[in-house]
């Protein structure tokens, strides 16, 4: 089943020592193919749906302890008032309408030998393939002081919902003339440009609302995704490089990089000093959600994965893909979840049938909201490196909006961007 | 449809019941299952979708749908982003990572899935009647059937209104070729009626159930 040299010899170390899972499928495959996904999100949604789709015969379960998904992109224009929340939150009932099973609670264990999922009522679901999306989980220990109590007021808003209505209300409770900070951790984290298309709409909310404010970055890069392309969105619209600007970046090379917050004094402190924030917003360090370390299929934070089938190259018959995964090539973006779900949904299909699973080629497309009929993306394609293991962006392909582009084709790219979020949405859950 | 409680149930009976209702399951949803393609184009088409819907059928205002069209067209529209001759935003970038036989085999699988023309809230519908009788003698002898069909040329009936306003932007400027007749039949839309004229027609083609 694992093609790649690498993946082939991981996994047959691992299938050594979990004896009896070794050709199970097919003895039992008299029924058709039972899966069981983890997680409503983008990556677990899409692949449920394009499982039926694909499928329609297959059993297909979704664990999921939400009833409603809050989506967390677009969810920056929420903070920056331009958008209502409800318009984030989509019903899983229509996964339903396609025939997934879908159970509303939290998956608690995965017991690969036995080929069954655990939730938290006790219930047990036995798969054939188990598909894990269950994103990201904060590393609160990575920020001396931060904690789950301590984002009630100091929000990280990197999970889309209260934290998201918490810190749009505190900007706008917020006095002209204070100081807002955000800070941003070190690669890789969920959607690379998403806090620098948040500064941009705080900003934007800042420039109408209170213009004596000021927006302070933290960061714990010196680069990051779309930089030019923000850094001229803020000299276009919000006085970066002046005097007058809306926005100080402090760059890991300046000390940039958080280590420690006082939830009680609102102070944040970074290796160049402490600073007093009116508003504070910690995006903390991520890694993979919490059922993928209960999976045992984590290392160094995520998950490595086969770039075919996002099969887990510890642990046979588990599939991991999204946020979680470690697609290093792919970022962390929904699209790139929905690209990979139709592909994992394919390759289960085709492991659990005994035959080879397609060779993806799969895109990504993010784009991000600068301010006003002003949006830009960034696109790569995929090809599969079968030998290396690896999703290579096709060369000559790809890249970011020029950075000589007129307003026209910004706001294009801002109009192509609210479709892409009434499409993606569509084609997840509807 | 499946309101009962899962994780009530023992496994074995919910077991039962899954299979029950994965077996009695029937609606829209259902009724374009199964795969129309081999799977490696299935996987490569799926990344087509999440900006221009399932299937090609968007339901944003902005993005064009791309379910069938005819292959000629996908083909054309693909390479000439490809190759730079067509303006465009993102596809320029995403077009060239495609081989000529990958775009074939996405065009082949596009032009299969019918065009759903969903309800367009954005449309100004008091251009509309105007719009259509401007269609009918400027457009039609090329985009016939209501814009549904024609030979060589993209889908209007039901096309996203904006994508369509950025086209004609795009023809009017000459920043997009057009065709001998094409261009003479634009000239005498706008020498007749300017903007207005223009804005009438697009309302109306995107109304076209």
């Amino acid at each position: 089943m694992q093609t790649t040299r690498r993946g082939f010899l991981r996994t047959s170390a691992a299938a050594a020592t979990l004896l009896g899972t070794v050709g199970l499928p097919h003895i039992a495959r008299a029924a058709e193919p039972r899966f069981v996904v983890i997680g409503g999100g983008p990556g677990g949604a899409t692949t449920a749906k394009y499982l039926k789709r694909y499928a329609p015969n297959a059993a297909v379960t979704v664990i999921e302890p939400h009833k409603t998904y809050t989506t967390c992109f677009m969810s920056n224009e929420v903070i920056g008032g331009d958008r209502a929340l409800s318009t984030l939150e989509v019903s899983l009932d229509g996964l339903r309408r396609h025939g997934v099973d879908v159970v509303e609670s939290m998956a608690t264990g995965i017991d690969a030998d036995a080929k069954t999922v655990t939730t938290e009522g006790g219930d047990t679901f036995a798969f054939d393939r188990c598909i894990l999306s269950p994103g990201v989980d904060f590393r609160y220990d990575a920020i001396e002081g931060y904690s789950a109590a301590a984002a009630e007021v100091m929000p990280h808003a990197w999970k889309a919902g209260p934290q998201t209505t918490l810190l749009r209300r505190q900007l706008e409770a917020m006095e002209d003339g204070g100081t807002v900070i955000l800070s941003v951790p070190a690669n890789p984290f969920r959607c690379p440009p998403g806090p620098y298309e948040r500064i941009s709409l705080i900003a934007h909310y800042l420039k109408q609302h209170k213009p004596k404010s000021k927006i302070l970055v933290l960061d714990a890069k010196d680069t990051f995704s779309k930089m030019p392309l923000f850094t001229q969105t803020w000299e276009m619209f919000y006085g970066y490089g002046t005097d007058t600007s809306l926005i100080e970046w402090i760059p890991k090379a300046d000390g940039g990089t958080v280590t420690g917050v006082n939830p009680d004094s609102m102070e944040v402190t970074a290796v160049t000093g402490t600073f007093k924030g009116d508003v504070v917003n910690i995006i903390p360090p991520q890694q993979a959600g919490a059922i993928a370390v209960a999976a045992g299929v984590v290392e160094d934070g995520w998950v490595p994965v086969n770039k075919s089938t996002f099969e887990s190259l510890v642990v046979d018959g588990i599939h991991v893909l999204g946020d979680a995964s470690a697609a290093a090539s792919m970022p962390k973006s929904a699209s790139s979840a929905n690209a990979q779900g139709k592909a994992v949904a394919a390759g289960v299909l085709a492991l659990a049938r005994g035959e080879d699973p397609p060779v993806p080629h799969l895109a990504n497309t993010c784009y991000s909201i600068g301010g006003p009929d002003h949006g830009f993306s960034v696109a790569a394609v995929y090809a599969y490196d079968d030998f290396e293991n690896a999703l290579k962006p096709v060369q000559g392909a790809g890249g970011i909006s020029p950075i000589d582009a007129d307003a026209e084709y910004r706001r294009r790219e801002a109009f192509y961007a609210h479709s892409w979020f009434e499409n993606i949405k569509a084609d997840i859950w509807s | 449809m499946n309101t009962w409680k899962r994780g009530r149930a023992g496994p074995a009976l919910a077991a039962a019941l899954l299979l029950a209702g994965a077996a009695t399951l029937t609606g829209p949803a259902r009724a374009e299952s199964g795969m129309t393609a081999d799977p490696t184009v299935e996987v490569m088409a799926g990344a087509c979708a999440f900006c221009h819907g399932t299937d090609g059928n968007g339901v944003g205002a902005s993005i064009p749908s791309i379910a069938g069209l005819p292959i000629e067209t996908f083909t054309y529209m693909m390479t000439s982003y490809r190759d730079g001759t067509n303006p465009a935003t993102v596809m320029d970038r995403i077009a060239r990572g495609y081989s000529a036989e990958q775009i074939e085999a996405l065009a082949t699988y596009f032009a299969e899935k019918p065009f759903h023309r969903a309800p367009q809230p954005w449309i100004n519908v008091a251009l509309v009647p105007d719009g259509k009788d401007l269609a009918a003698e400027y457009c039609e002898s090329c985009h016939e059937n209501e814009g549904r069909d024609g030979e060589g040329v993209g889908i209007l009936a039901g096309q996203k209104l904006n994508y369509m306003r950025f086209s004609v932007h795009d023809f009017l400027s000459e920043a997009r070729e057009m065709e001998r007749r094409q261009a003479r039949k634009f000239r005498d839309l706008m020498d007749e009626r300017g903007p207005d004229g223009f804005e009438a027609v697009l309302n109306y083609y995107a109304s076209v159930p």
